[in-house]
């Protein structure tokens, strides 16, 4: 393989891969205050983008003021869905609240088919996204260089909020026992929407990166990304926010390795993702950045 | 409480169980073939993907039916119903709408569907049922192979496949070529495959196609597959696939620099690829069934004239829409011809019989298989819309 195809292969793989860590940074968070999977993450990433497109397309408003409506409706959405589906159930046994995690991912997509249809939508794009740049025989898409920073920089405001933040502080407190963060006056309703916010916003955030990378829409089109983006917070550690980081960019990458250095193996690369997931889940369970938990009895 | 409501609720679920077993023995042969005869409505199955990756393919045929279906709504002085079910755009669904459509609904013929995995899914369950099917655009050999009660309307990949390998090597000079089939769909594995066997024929050289990569239908990232391809001799590449991710390649393959010539089939002529696509589609070359510029019979006029009076002036139907269309007007053809519609396997012996029958889409003989024998059609995607290109006699 030449130098050229192979720094083709790394810019692929790390777009890829940070569109992936962006989307496992909600997963995780949302995990780490409280130890629930959200399944329905990969479905508000899906409501996040056809906001975008209709805030385009119905309402005409520029493609700025429509992410920026896609982010705060997005986020009010997921807030939404935490009342509605989670916080009823927040004493009930874990097992219910993540069937109602996988009944509400269920509504919401079958709820998007007869709103907007099965068949799929062209996403404008605005041509600032899609400038074609060469360096030597590399070509990279303007997009391509804005995921990367985008994630980072989101990355950063989180881990600021995280540690040197009040909320933040509220945050970690109610992830360790949220009846003790009760007692020390914390409001565990507020910390939990907030989080909720947060985690449905980046959800919202990558939509909008993922179609402007890959331009259309469907109800379902949450549904591997929000496998995939499972996976990268589990094999970074879930609860772990760099660990999220790191595990999107191994599954990125991994994933366009494999198919580059094993061209008989195209067909199989999501079956990468699982195998990866398999091999954490046995060699080092709680992940590469995750801190091994004892249950308290 | 709570148990005696379960318990209630046990009872319910067992009562209604045999309220409904009771039901159908009650029913004597004559008295359902008595009440068949009272009903004055002919109910003919469709199952298409309405959702799903497929669903634009799926909707696009459903357009065809319900024109036919305004057009032509009566057959033997009986009101023709279409029963229209979704398959979700997957197998297993596939065979539990038709399942239902002669089961339940008892349709006097099944027709569609987008998709040759879908029908082959159905296959099995017609076949069982003895209810004929006739398929709008599944191209794949294997679906009519060996079942002697599903039909199509369409040209089959063995020609498609074919058709391309000579446009590629006679019209446009390549010699080395890439496949990039999506490995998961039987229709775009059997064009890859039949696309090679020719184009080895056609150049004398084992070594005609470069390399074949794969990918799963619903990926949308193939920069890695096309950054290979990109790095290799080829001088064209051969997509089969479904339109969503072949828009996605076109993008992509754009966007890497590359300025290689694509090749692809039928599912291309859907408005999707040049809305996802845009400029990157341009120069892509698909064989086809249909064109509205170069009128095949005179009821592709009238299709052409009912679909613009639904649609727009300058509305442009799909390739499919024909075949669907067609598909309809075959089984009514059929019902006429046997001079029932209830009496499954008579119309399927009429289906079998069709030959020289004038569609939308071109006149269609089913040869022993139950195949379609038509011309191809080869298009051009420039300045975003589908052009007429050559058509290819079949051989």
């Amino acid at each position: 393989m030449s130098i050229q195809t192979f720094m083709q292969h790394m810019v692929n793989g790390i777009s890829l891969g940070s569109l992936y860590a962006l989307l496992a940074i909600g997963y995780t968070m949302v995990y780490g205050i409280l130890r629930l999977i959200n399944f329905a993450h990969g479905d508000i990433f899906m409501i996040g983008t056809y906001i975008a497109f209709y805030g385009m397309t119905a309402f005409l408003l520029p493609w700025w003021a429509a992410f920026i409506l896609a982010l705060v409706l997005t986020a009010a959405f997921g807030i939404a869905l935490e009342r509605l589906a989670y916080r009823p159930l927040r004493r009930s046994p874990r097992i219910s609240i993540m069937i109602s995690a996988i009944g509400a991912s269920f509504l919401i997509e079958n709820l998007a088919i007869v709103l907007f249809g099965g068949r799929p939508k062209a996403f404008p794009i605005a041509p600032v996204f899609a400038k074609i740049f060469k360096f030597g025989g590399v070509s990279v898409v303007s997009i391509q260089l804005i995921i990367p920073v985008v994630t980072l920089i989101f990355l950063a405001i989180l881990v600021y909020i995280v540690n040197h933040t009040k909320t933040g502080m509220a945050m970690r407190a109610v992830s360790k026992d949220y009846e003790a963060a009760r007692l020390m006056g914390i409001d565990v309703d507020i910390i939990i929407t907030f989080t909720f916010g947060m985690g449905s916003l980046l959800a919202a955030v990558g939509g909008v990166l993922w179609v402007l990378k890959y331009p259309q829409l469907t109800p379902l089109m949450g549904m591997m990304p929000g496998l995939k983006c499972f996976i990268a917070a589990v094999v970074g550690g879930i609860g772990s926010i760099k660990g999220a980081v790191v595990g999107g960019f191994i599954l990125g990458l991994g994933e366009i390795m494999i198919v580059a250095l094993l061209p008989s193996l195209t067909g199989f690369r999501d079956a990468f993702a699982f195998v990866l997931l398999i091999v954490i889940l046995l060699v080092k369970p709680s992940g590469l950045m995750g801190k091994t938990t004892t249950e308290k009895v | 409480m709570k148990r005696k409501l379960a318990l209630f609720l046990a009872l319910i679920m067992v009562f209604s169980v045999f309220a409904f077993g009771c039901a159908k023995t009650e029913e004597t042969p004559e008295e359902v073939a008595a009440e068949e005869e009272e009903t004055d409505v002919v109910k003919i199955g469709v199952f298409e993907p309405m959702t799903g990756a497929n669903a634009a393919g799926g909707e696009l045929e459903i357009e065809g039916l319900k024109l036919a279906n305004k057009l032509y709504p009566e057959v033997l002085g009986k009101k023709v119903e279409l029963v229209i079910v979704d398959n979700k755009s997957d197998k297993v669904e596939a065979a539990t709408a038709v399942r239902r459509l002669v089961d339940k609904e008892k349709v006097s013929i099944v027709l569609g569907s987008w998709g040759s995995s879908f029908s082959m899914a159905a296959g099995p369950v017609v076949k069982e049922a003895q209810v004929a099917a006739i398929g709008t655009s599944c191209t794949n050999p294997l679906v009519t192979l060996g079942n002697e009660f599903y039909f199509r309307v369409c040209f089959i990949d063995s020609f498609q496949g074919v058709v391309m390998a000579r446009y590629a090597y006679e019209e446009a000079g390549v010699k080395k070529i890439a496949i990039l089939q999506e490995i998961s769909n039987d229709y775009s594995v059997a064009l890859a495959k039949f696309f090679t066997d020719e184009m080895v024929r056609l150049t004398g050289d084992e070594d005609a196609i470069i390399s074949v990569s794969s990918y799963n239908t619903g990926d949308q990232d193939f920069t890695a597959q096309l950054t290979n391809i990109k790095n290799s001799d080829a001088e064209a590449i051969f997509a089969p696939g479904n339109f969503i991710e072949s828009a996605l390649i076109m993008k992509q393959a754009k966007e890497l620099g590359m300025d290689l010539p694509l090749l692809g089939a039928d599912t291309w002529e859907t408005p999707e690829v040049i809305d996802i696509a845009k400029e990157a589609a341009e120069g892509a070359v698909f064989s086809t069934f249909f064109d509205s510029e170069v009128p095949l019979t005179e009821e592709t006029t009238t299709f052409l004239e009912a679909y613009r009076a639904e649609y727009g002036a300058d509305a442009e139907p799909a390739a499919v829409t024909a075949l669907a269309y067609d598909a309809y007007l075959v089984a009514l053809d059929a019902m006429e011809r046997a001079g029932t519609t209830t009496d499954t396997v008579a119309i399927r012996d009429a289906v079998a019989a069709t030959s020289m029958f004038p569609g939308a889409a071109g006149i269609i003989s089913l040869d022993e298989n139950g195949d379609a024998v038509k011309s191809a059609i080869i298009k051009v995607i420039e300045d975003g819309k589908f052009k007429y290109k050559a058509t290819v006699e079949p051989f």
